[in-house]
């Protein structure tokens, strides 16, 4: 086994390839918005694309929603770094698509038409849910949004060395494009795209990286066992407390089946049928996704090395590590093209966060609670696109803002606000008949103030971003009890008071939820 | 909308719902058993996933490549549960509905 010498690695360097490349993906997809903003009029349109995407479509732009920049490069420089643990992390993302498709999908697509807020006030009183949904869906888009911003700037000024501010002005600006004039329709082939990229590039690495060890994965782990001694195949010490284990596993599980962005997806496909099919095929592409990362973790491990990747120790999340990887194995050409993958990564997953808050302030906000339900489908559409571009300057600023921060803990609390304000909302509408208007509301605020609160009060925050002694609340993740506590608020208030009509509605409801009838 | 009532109230309809969210709470079930299980395992015992089963390979790594491979199959058992079995149900019911 002949090992590379430790490269001079040309990241950071301007790239031709990478450049190109980037042009030609903005390119691309500049003109898929231009070709979807003709197409792009009515509410439908601009919300659900018209309702016109296929269960196989759906399901990789659900995958391409998902695979953020942050998993790519973060996962595969965790199992450079840490080796097993990553894997850990990996599953927990993976796993809460099984329950989106047990659970959610087929009721969140019969029962809604743009936002998940639409099933929660189906039998409710509309103005407290849509105000509480508002809530619960604008802050873990805007905590998601932060850490991709920041991490987007920081990524995109070492990879193509441009200044963090310029980075992040223009991922706004992109972003910001094809959603304000693309809508739906543009933001999905731009997720399409990006998952073929991703997912192609990625496979790519793990193919020339396994040309060094005979198409043998074991190979690979056995030079790895050799190199690190045989602690990198199993379990480390990424979990040691089992508390934070179970409340980070939760936070992860249940908040992917609460992420609005995610949500939304389900309303672009025409009826229940395709949205369980682009489930199956998002759950397949993200597994896949996942098995390679840790393939190209363990190679760059090999490859790389441990030293080269952490910078000497200085970079503990071995984020450059699938980029120093794919130019050991593929030239700077390759890391060009891998470099403009992840930056189509970044921009379409912020591309996605975009719209979804936009809905969300023009369907939720605007309509059901200024308007009062009243919609004029032009009106609609022109607040929604000064929400998109509201939007854009605010992630803009944000990610100028928390430059240089350490936000990673914000992606635990976007999963951790899902988990518990979103989840059990929407479960309980759609599972439990003596759910009420009363019990919804507070449950939505319970789950979002507890999760704030929590991770303030965290190691993460009070301990190590503060700078206090010890932390006050023991978990890393608050999921643990937050969500118990949203769904006993929900429980309670809607006990205390039992609202009738929503229960007579809760059985009418019924023949749209299991049947389709009726749905939009 | 008699009609619907009808349907609503039919043993069709209401086993159709039941069997539904037994299919999907069961699956929903094994599913929360896997992970958390797997979480505990980690947590609780170590050594043993570090069991070598071969020369290079431990445990934990076809136990967790598994959980990725088990959350496939669940679904895909679902889909194939809910186009075969549901949706002729469903079917059925609607077009008694249309005859009506």
């Amino acid at each position: 086994m002949i090992l590379l010498d430790s490269p001079i690695s040309t990241i950071g360097q301007t790239s031709f390839v990478s450049i190109a490349m980037f042009f030609l993906f903005v390119g691309i997809t500049m003109l898929i918005t231009y070709w979807a903003a003709k197409k792009t009029k009515t509410t439908s349109e601009f919300y659900a694309a018209g309702r016109s995407i296929t269960g196989f479509q759906n399901g990789l732009a659900l995958a391409g929603d998902y695979m953020s920049a942050a998993s790519f490069l973060g996962i595969a420089g965790m199992v450079a770094l840490r080796g097993y643990d990553g894997l850990i992390y990996s599953i927990g993302f993976l796993v809460g698509w099984p329950l989106i498709m047990f659970l959610i999908a087929e009721p969140l697509r019969n029962l809604g038409k743009y936002t998940f807020a639409d099933v929660v006030a189906f039998r409710l009183k509309q103005r407290p849910i849509r105000i509480a949904a508002s809530i619960g869906s604008l802050s873990t888009i805007t905590f998601y949004l932060i850490a991709q911003m920041v991490g987007a700037g920081g990524l995109i000024s070492k990879i193509f060395s441009i200044d963090y501010t310029i980075a992040v002005i223009i991922v706004g600006i992109v972003m910001s494009a094809y959603v304000l004039f693309g809508g739906m329709l543009a933001t999905t082939w731009v997720q399409i795209i990006k998952a073929i990229l991703l997912l192609g590039g990625a496979t790519i690495i793990v193919l020339l990286t396994l040309s060094h060890f005979h198409f043998n994965p074991l190979e690979l782990f056995a030079v790895a066992a050799n190199q690190n001694g045989l602690e990198v195949l199993s379990p480390g010490s990424y979990i040691s407390n089992p508390w934070d284990a179970l409340s980070l596993g939760m936070a992860l599980m249940l908040g992917t089946a609460g992420l609005p962005h995610i949500l939304m997806r389900f309303y672009t496909v025409p009826d229940a049928k395709a949205a369980r099919k682009s489930v199956f095929v998002a759950t397949g592409f993200i597994g896949y996704f996942y098995i390679l990362t840790f393939i190209i973790g363990f190679g760059a491990m090999v490859l790389v090395g441990k030293e080269t990747i952490s910078v000497g120790g200085t970079d503990t999340s071995g984020n450059m590590a699938a980029l120093m990887l794919a130019e050991v194995t593929g030239g700077s050409a390759f890391l060009g093209f891998i470099a403009a993958v992840a930056f189509a990564t970044i921009l379409a997953v912020v591309a996605g966060l975009t719209l979804s808050g936009a809905s969300t302030i023009s369907h939720d906000l605007y309509v059901n609670v200024f308007q009062k339900g009243i919609s004029n489908e032009a009106g609609e559409v022109k607040v929604a696109k000064r929400a998109t571009i509201g939007l854009g300057i605010l992630s803009i600023c944000l990610g100028l803002l928390f430059k240089g921060q350490n936000v990673a803990f914000m992606v635990g609390l976007a999963f951790s606000i899902a988990a518990s304000a979103n989840f059990p909302a929407l479960i309980l509408s759609i599972l439990w008949k003596q759910f009420t208007t009363k019990g919804a509301y507070w449950s939505i605020i319970a789950g979002t103030i507890s999760s704030i609160v929590l991770i303030i009060l965290s190691p993460t925050v009070w301990k190590d971003l503060l700078g206090n002694e010890a932390a006050i609340f023991p978990l890393k993740n608050p999921a643990l009890v937050s969500l118990p506590f949203s769904l006993l608020v929900g429980v309670i208030f809607s006990l205390i008071k039992p609202e009738k009509e929503a229960q007579e509605l809760f059985e009418k409801e019924k023949i749209r939820t299991y049947l389709g009838i009726g749905a939009e | 909308m008699k009609k619907h009532e009808e349907i609503l109230n039919s043993e069709e309809f209401q086993t159709l719902v039941k069997k539904r969210w037994s299919v999907s709470l069961t699956l929903t079930l094994i599913m929360l058993g896997i992970y958390f299980g797997y979480l505990l395992l980690i947590a609780f015992n170590k050594p043993f996933l570090a069991t070598l089963i071969s020369e290079n390979l431990t445990l934990a790594i076809p136990i967790g490549l598994g959980i990725i491979v088990s959350a496939w199959a669940m679904t895909g058992i679902y889909v194939y549960w809910a186009n075969n079995r549901y949706d002729n149900t469903v079917t059925e019911i609607k077009n008694k509905l249309n005859q009506k």
